[in-house]
């Protein structure tokens, strides 16, 4: 079996600051991460790899930097990392990085056979949409589970996997037939460490480095900013509110302060107060 | 979305030029609500879009139409009355026994069709799990722009929908239009736009659609269907009162004092998202930008900073109580109350206090 993880490198946001005055991101200095939650796509395809026997292919668009997460990967125990690099992909918006993605994901099955099962984070933390991984699916036909919080079961010989999946009200157990895409839900597994032999590989291993060209794109209007159909006309800093909080200021013992606090906030919202009296009343008749 | 790093090439690209839009896409017209339903019941997040959508309807001079897809034509008649009383002057309804679970597969071919047959404009959708898959998968086929998570509609002098959303972990946001492409697709999370009036009696068009798909040819199957426990369900998008937890707290043995407040309240209870990183809650009580948003009339939060991802999840509240220990903290520049005190004192006497006197005021009424 063969199983491809799309894996984004991110800035890690919580390190972000915008400066003050020209409202930039002030991105010196800030270290970029695997996206948090593609670590728990990559952890699930891994366990499938020690139950199943499958060889994992770690995929990645971005600059070459972005070789840096691929290593990783591949200290955590993919066996090979493709990297998908090229200028015209600058400025792609979710329609045109499911196009880039799906073409290398075919050029990937060209070489290295078929992927049974595509995975992808739920979301990304930077672009925070959700939709790389449903637009691949649809671009490339593959069934589409997302939410995924568990794979109940694969048959690679039926070609059938069943999973749970988490809908808004309840888990919805679906089968479907293979090739899939799964993003996966977050805190499903914990990402192992990797060995040391593991580490040490990674360091002197080759990450297959593709640009558009390689992976069959001729038409670069479907890429980077000229592909995306969204544009950003402007980013700006959310507004400050322009009173601060009025403090209570109560002197003495704790349940004189807690008096205090109960007075304020019943004096600002004294409809509160009366659904909460309704409210206890009911519970006690 | 794009990538709002990526400064906008001033030349080359699209960024800055407007073509006119072309011809076929002239015949795009009215603004469409992909109403959610799962088992039977219609997700408020939907209401909650109609009320938007009508507001953007009336500033384009175009009717508001809402999509309904399952299986149970009665209970899909009555869900579109619900979609008139809160806005709609149009319902598309799409029943078959296909559509009886929420599948990806049936949902994006029904959707697609119905859009590509009668050409909306603006199509918006909830940010939810269901709202997500299909939406991610419908912009894809119809390859066209979706902005997911907006935080803000509107329609710019063009007649464009503005779409705003937060972006770099909600440290900015930005605007983002689909210039070139119809329909403008966004989507929208639960409880970020305000639920409209219900206008009784308030009625309009029905349009049958009779969907292309026949469940033998459908490859992905429901097994089954699990749903939540009540105990498991956190209602807090929807909670009257909300009391919240963060680090402040110190320790998940004090977080029960955040319970216990809750409990005298009759309120939801949640927490800053370094709670659930420890444990001390599960991921469906956290609250913020990539939690849930929150709309409640009191919100009370209980050694919380107020980091900026927070925020924008409790921004709604109408009443934002904040107790922490440092004056400086930012909650308190977006708090309308405030007290400088230890959370883990504090909260039992409040507990108290609230306890008495509601008691006080249920004796004299
Ligand atoms: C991409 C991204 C998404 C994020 N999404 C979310 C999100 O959805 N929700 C969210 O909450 N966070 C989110 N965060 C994290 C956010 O940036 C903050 O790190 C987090 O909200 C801080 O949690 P906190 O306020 O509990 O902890 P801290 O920031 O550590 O604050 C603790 C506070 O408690 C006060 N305190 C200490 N002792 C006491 C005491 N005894 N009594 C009272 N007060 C006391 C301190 O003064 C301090 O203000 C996100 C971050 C990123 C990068
Ligand atoms: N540039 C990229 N390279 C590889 N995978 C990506 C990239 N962008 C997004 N993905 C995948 O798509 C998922 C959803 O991303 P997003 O739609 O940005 O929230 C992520 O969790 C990744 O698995």
């Amino acid at each position: 079996m063969h199983i491809v993880v799309c894996i984004k490198q991110v800035p890690d946001s919580a390190q972000i600051r915008v400066h003050p005055v020209t409202n930039t991101i002030m991105r010196q200095g800030v270290p970029t991460i695997i996206n948090p939650y593609d670590l728990f796509a990559l952890e699930e395809a891994l366990r499938l790899k020690d139950r199943l026997g499958a060889s994992v292919t770690a995929l990645c668009m971005g600059p070459p930097t972005a070789s840096e997460s691929l290593r990783k990967a591949l200290t955590f125990g993919a066996d090979r990392a493709v990297l998908l690099t090229d200028r015209y992909f600058a400025g792609s918006d979710t329609l045109a990085t499911s196009y880039a993605l799906s073409m290398a994901l075919t050029k990937i099955g060209e070489e290295f056979g078929t992927p049974e099962i595509v995975f992808t984070g739920k979301q990304t933390i930077d672009g925070d949409t959700a939709q790389v991984g449903p637009g691949i699916a649809s671009r490339l036909k593959l069934n589409q589970l997302t939410y995924i919080s568990k794979i109940v079961a694969t048959d690679l010989e039926a070609g059938r996997i069943t999973v749970e999946r988490r809908a808004e009200t309840g888990t919805q157990v679906l089968a479907t037939k293979l090739p899939v895409l799964i993003t996966m839900l977050e805190a499903t597994n914990e990402m192992r460490r990797g060995t040391i032999a593991q580490a040490l590989e990674a360091a002197r291993a080759e990450i297959i480095t593709w640009n558009a060209s390689d992976v069959g794109i001729e038409d670069l209007t479907k890429c980077g900013l000229r592909g995306s159909p969204t544009i950003v006309k402007k980013v700006f800093a959310p507004t400050a509110r322009s009173e601060a909080a009025a403090m209570i200021e109560a002197e003495g013992t704790m349940d004189a302060k807690a008096r205090a606090v109960v007075d304020a906030i019943f004096a600002r919202a004294p409809g509160v107060e009366d659904d909460l009296t309704a409210q206890a009343l009911h519970h006690y008749v | 979305m794009a990538d709002a790093a990526k400064p906008a090439p001033t030349k080359g690209g699209r960024a800055n030029t407007k073509k006119e839009l072309p011809e076929h896409f002239k015949a795009y017209k009215h603004v469409w609500v992909a109403v959610e339903i799962e088992h039977g019941a219609v997700h408020s997040v939907s209401f909650e879009l109609l009320g938007e959508g009508r507001k953007l309807a009336d500033k384009r001079g175009v009717e508001l139409a809402a999509v309904l897809m399952g299986d149970d034509r009665e209970a899909l008649g009555k869900a579109a009355q619900d979609c008139f009383e809160y806005g709609a002057d149009c319902v598309y309804i799409a029943c078959d026994p296909a559509l009886k679970h929420y599948r990806n597969e049936t949902s994006t071919q029904v959707l697609t069709d119905i859009v590509n047959t009668y050409q909306p404009e603006i199509l918006l959708l909830g940010a939810t799990n269901l709202g997500r898959d299909l939406a991610g998968s419908v912009a894809t086929t119809l390859k066209t722009g979706l902005t997911a998570d907006s935080t803000e509609l509107a329609i710019d002098e063009d007649g464009s929908l503005a779409a705003t959303r937060p972006t770099f972990g909600g440290s900015l946001l930005c605007t983002i239009f689909t210039l070139n492409f119809r329909p403008q697709m966004a989507t929208v999370r639960p409880r970020v736009m305000a639920m409209p009036e219900r206008e009784e009696g308030r009625s309009g068009r029905i349009v049958e659609f009779t969907p292309n798909i026949a469940e033998d040819d459908v490859v992905t199957k429901v097994l089954d269907f699990i749903a939540d426990r009540d105990s498991d369900k956190a209602a807090l998008p929807y909670a009257d009162v909300v009391v919240a937890g963060g680090l402040g707290l110190g320790s998940v043995e004090n977080f029960q004092l955040v319970k216990d407040l809750a409990a005298v309240l009759g309120a939801e209870y949640g927490g800053s998202r370094p709670l659930v990183q420890k444990g001390w809650i599960t991921s469906d009580r956290q609250i913020g930008q990539t939690g849930k948003t929150i709309r409640p009339r009191l919100y009370i939060a209980a050694g919380i900073s107020g980091a900026i991802q927070h925020r924008v999840g409790v921004e709604g509240a109408d009443l934002i109580l904040a107790i922490n220990t440092d004056p400086k903290a930012p909650i308190f520049e977006f708090a309308h109350l405030g007290i400088v005190a230890d959370a883990v004192t504090l909260l039992p006497a409040l507990t108290e206090a609230f306890a008495r006197r509601l008691r006080v005021t249920r004796m004299a009424s």
